[in-house]
């Protein structure tokens, strides 16, 4: 006890942890751990393999009922603010938590029968799909940049790896080195305008910025919006909003399919908790900054996701411009919620938040179509001229296709068309009429490209041009590897969305209410 | 200019004199020295070993080591400002401790298990 002689015993005031906040985090990371560890010791034994999927459904089912739960308790005694206010659980949180498990959940099943039929099979896809996944739910309730900063990396470098899990195929690599490289130089470029705001303003709490900048003006405030502008370029980075999209086609054609819908509808929802969040709750008072620069992001995501989009010859590459343009729709509402008129802002961040929800239940079901369609060919090929005739080989699967492509596009009686009116309707409701102009005439656009894939879909095998593909096609159909199945988990995933989609696009309320409790309780100004 | 900024002045001229400083004594030794390459001047390195053949500069198996190395290489950043502090921090503190040690000694029983740290 010389230390205790010398120096008065005084013990360091340890944060309280309101444990229901974090419970969902832990339990995905403690399933990610155990199915590492289950796989580690079972090494050979038939069960192995079962024991995993087992764990990582069980760590996924506990999360969702802990997200549940605390969206009741929320929603009856406020939202809960834990570890120094550096977290903070609100129905903002929750809602997005709640689709992020929804999408770990699909992509997991999405991959079971995909792993095995590409033997891939292993403990470390699932392993690193619950980490992101934890990342992702740290992120939604981050309520602090050093939070955001550690959940978004704990969310990345998992996906890095999972871009370039099919090690054989060079595309997937090819993915996964592009993801990574990009990656963490827009990692970087976040943690430098965290750093900038940090030395602008004392404090890298979210609320306590907010603070900050109300109770005094800042002159020169150079410093302060250069750190902005990086935020805005590394989170836009992580929802590939244009001009921060290169990366999103390559490797979103090239990462394994059930990666893609993984990537393509969490990360995305998790991107955009942390830039909602971050802009609505720390810079309301720089809105005449910002707004601006989000809605040229958003007009840039739509052009470019759905000029692009247009030309495109690959499935993949043409859901991947799709999903930009679609991060387009919600940087629109972003926008809108950014005005300060209170009403306006909060229609805004409703039509968000929907739009989150039925667009991430739209490109699972996109994408869970190409995770089957793909295990013919070994998930190389995915060339329109693939799909060619789809329907009369697989009338099922090319009409779950078609429902997700029109729905996508935006068709009546779908979830599309809600959120896309919603989005429209939140930029009349904030003034900002030509953004609402853009966004109705890119959907015009977009119709195009999706109509186009289903008319390859119902079209004929044998039109000039795709004989070769055609023909390779049927001796590939020929070979006992690709029956023509849709295995359990994955049609189980397709029903759901479409449920969901069929549903939130014919009986709305019940999602609008969802969104909209959701959005009123994030502390607004 | 603020007070801010001219701190960061010295940053500049300090980057500008150790350009200057750095091209200086590379250009003068370039003009001065004499210029006769042979075959054996020209190996990277001058102890003579060849660094194409055999073993190469460093086999690639040990990158598994450097990344054992890295993990428990970052456990001891966090346990010796941990060590110092134990007692102040209490019960709370070592439960954290254990918790996270057990989490990276479960990566080593996985890199075990999956028979990385064998050399054949």
């Amino acid at each position: 006890m010389i230390l205790g002689a010398s120096a008065p015993f005084s013990p360091i005031d340890t944060p309280s942890i309101a444990w229901l906040a974090i419970a969902p985090v832990i339990a995905l990371a403690a399933a990610g751990i155990l199915v590492v560890m289950a796989r580690a010791l079972l090494r050979g034994r038939p069960a192995a393999g079962a024991v995993a999927t087992g764990l990582a459904i069980l760590g996924i089912g506990a999360a969702g009922g802990l997200l549940a739960w605390q969206w009741f308790h929320v929603r009856d005694h406020g939202p809960i603010s834990t570890m120094t206010d550096m977290v903070r659980t609100d129905p903002f949180a929750v809602y997005l938590g709640i689709l992020v498990v929804a999408a770990t959940a699909a992509a997991v099943f999405l991959s079971i029968t995909y792993l095995r039929t590409e033997g891939l099979e292993g403990p470390e896809y699932l392993a690193l799909v619950l980490l992101s996944a934890a990342g992702m739910l740290a992120m939604t309730s981050a309520n602090d940049l050093v939070v955001v900063f550690v959940a978004l990396e704990v969310l990345s470098i998992p996906l890095y790896v999972l871009a370039a899990f099919d090690r054989r195929r060079l595309g997937s690599q090819e993915a996964g080195i592009k993801y990574f490289v990009l990656g963490a130089f827009a990692s970087a470029l976040l943690l430098y305008g965290i750093a900038l705001v940090y030395g602008a303003t004392g404090t890298t709490s979210l609320t306590g910025i907010a603070e900050f900048l109300t109770a005094r003006r800042v002159f020169e405030d150079g410093t302060l919006l250069a750190g902005i502008v990086l935020l805005i370029v590394g989170l836009g980075f992580k929802v590939s909003s244009a001009p921060f999209h290169q990366w999103t086609p390559d490797v979103y054609q090239g990462a394994p399919s059930p990666v893609t819908a993984f990537m393509s509808s969490a990360t995305k929802v998790a991107g955009f908790a942390a830039f909602l969040r971050v802009f609505l709750v720390a810079f309301p008072v720089y809105r005449s900054d910002w707004r601006p620069v989000i809605m040229a992001l958003a007009v840039a995501s739509l052009v470019v996701g759905t000029f692009a989009a247009v030309v495109q010859t690959d499935l993949k590459r043409m859901l991947a411009y799709s999903s930009i343009s679609h991060a387009g729709y919600i940087l629109v509402a972003f926008a809108a919620a950014g005005t300060d008129d209170v009403q306006a802002a909060s229609r805004g961040l409703q039509a968000a938040l929907l739009y989150l929800l039925t667009y991430t239940f739209m490109t699972i079901g996109a994408f869970g179509v190409v995770t089957v369609v793909g295990r013919r060919t070994h998930d190389g090929r995915h060339g329109l001229s693939q799909y060619r005739g789809l329907a009369r080989r697989e009338p099922v699967l090319a009409g779950f296709l078609t429902f997700f492509l029109l729905a996508q596009a935006g068709v009546p009686f779908t979830g599309g068309f809600v959120a896309k009116l919603q989005v429209f309707a939140s930029a009349v409701d904030a003034q900002e009429y030509w953004l609402a102009i853009v966004a109705v005439l890119s959907t015009v656009v977009a119709a195009f490209f999706y109509l186009r894939v289903t008319v390859v879909l119902f079209g004929a095998d044998d039109v000039a041009g795709a004989h070769d593909e055609a023909g390779s096609d049927e001796a590939a159909s020929r070979s006992p590897r690709s029956r023509r199945w849709i295995d359990v988990p994955a049609g189980a995933v397709l029903v759901v969305s479409v449920v969901l989609v069929v549903w939130s696009g014919v009986f709305p309320g019940f999602f609008l209410d969802f969104a909209r409790d959701a959005g009123s309780l994030l502390a607004l100004p | 200019m603020t007070e801010f900024y001219r701190n960061y002045l010295a940053v500049a001229v300090f980057i500008g004199a150790a350009l200057l400083m750095v091209g200086a004594m590379l250009g003068a030794g370039r003009l001065l020295r004499p210029t006769r390459p042979t075959d054996e001047k020209l190996i990277p390195y001058e102890a003579g070993s060849d660094p194409v053949l055999g073993f190469g500069q460093s086999n690639v198996r040990y990158y598994v080591y450097a990344l054992l190395f890295v993990m428990f290489d970052v456990e001891a950043v966090f346990i010796f400002p941990w060590a110092v502090q134990l007692e102040t921090l209490g019960t709370f503190g070592l439960i954290e401790m254990v918790i996270f040690i057990v989490i990276l000694a479960l990566g080593l029983v996985y890199a075990w298990r999956k028979g990385v740290l064998r050399w054949a």
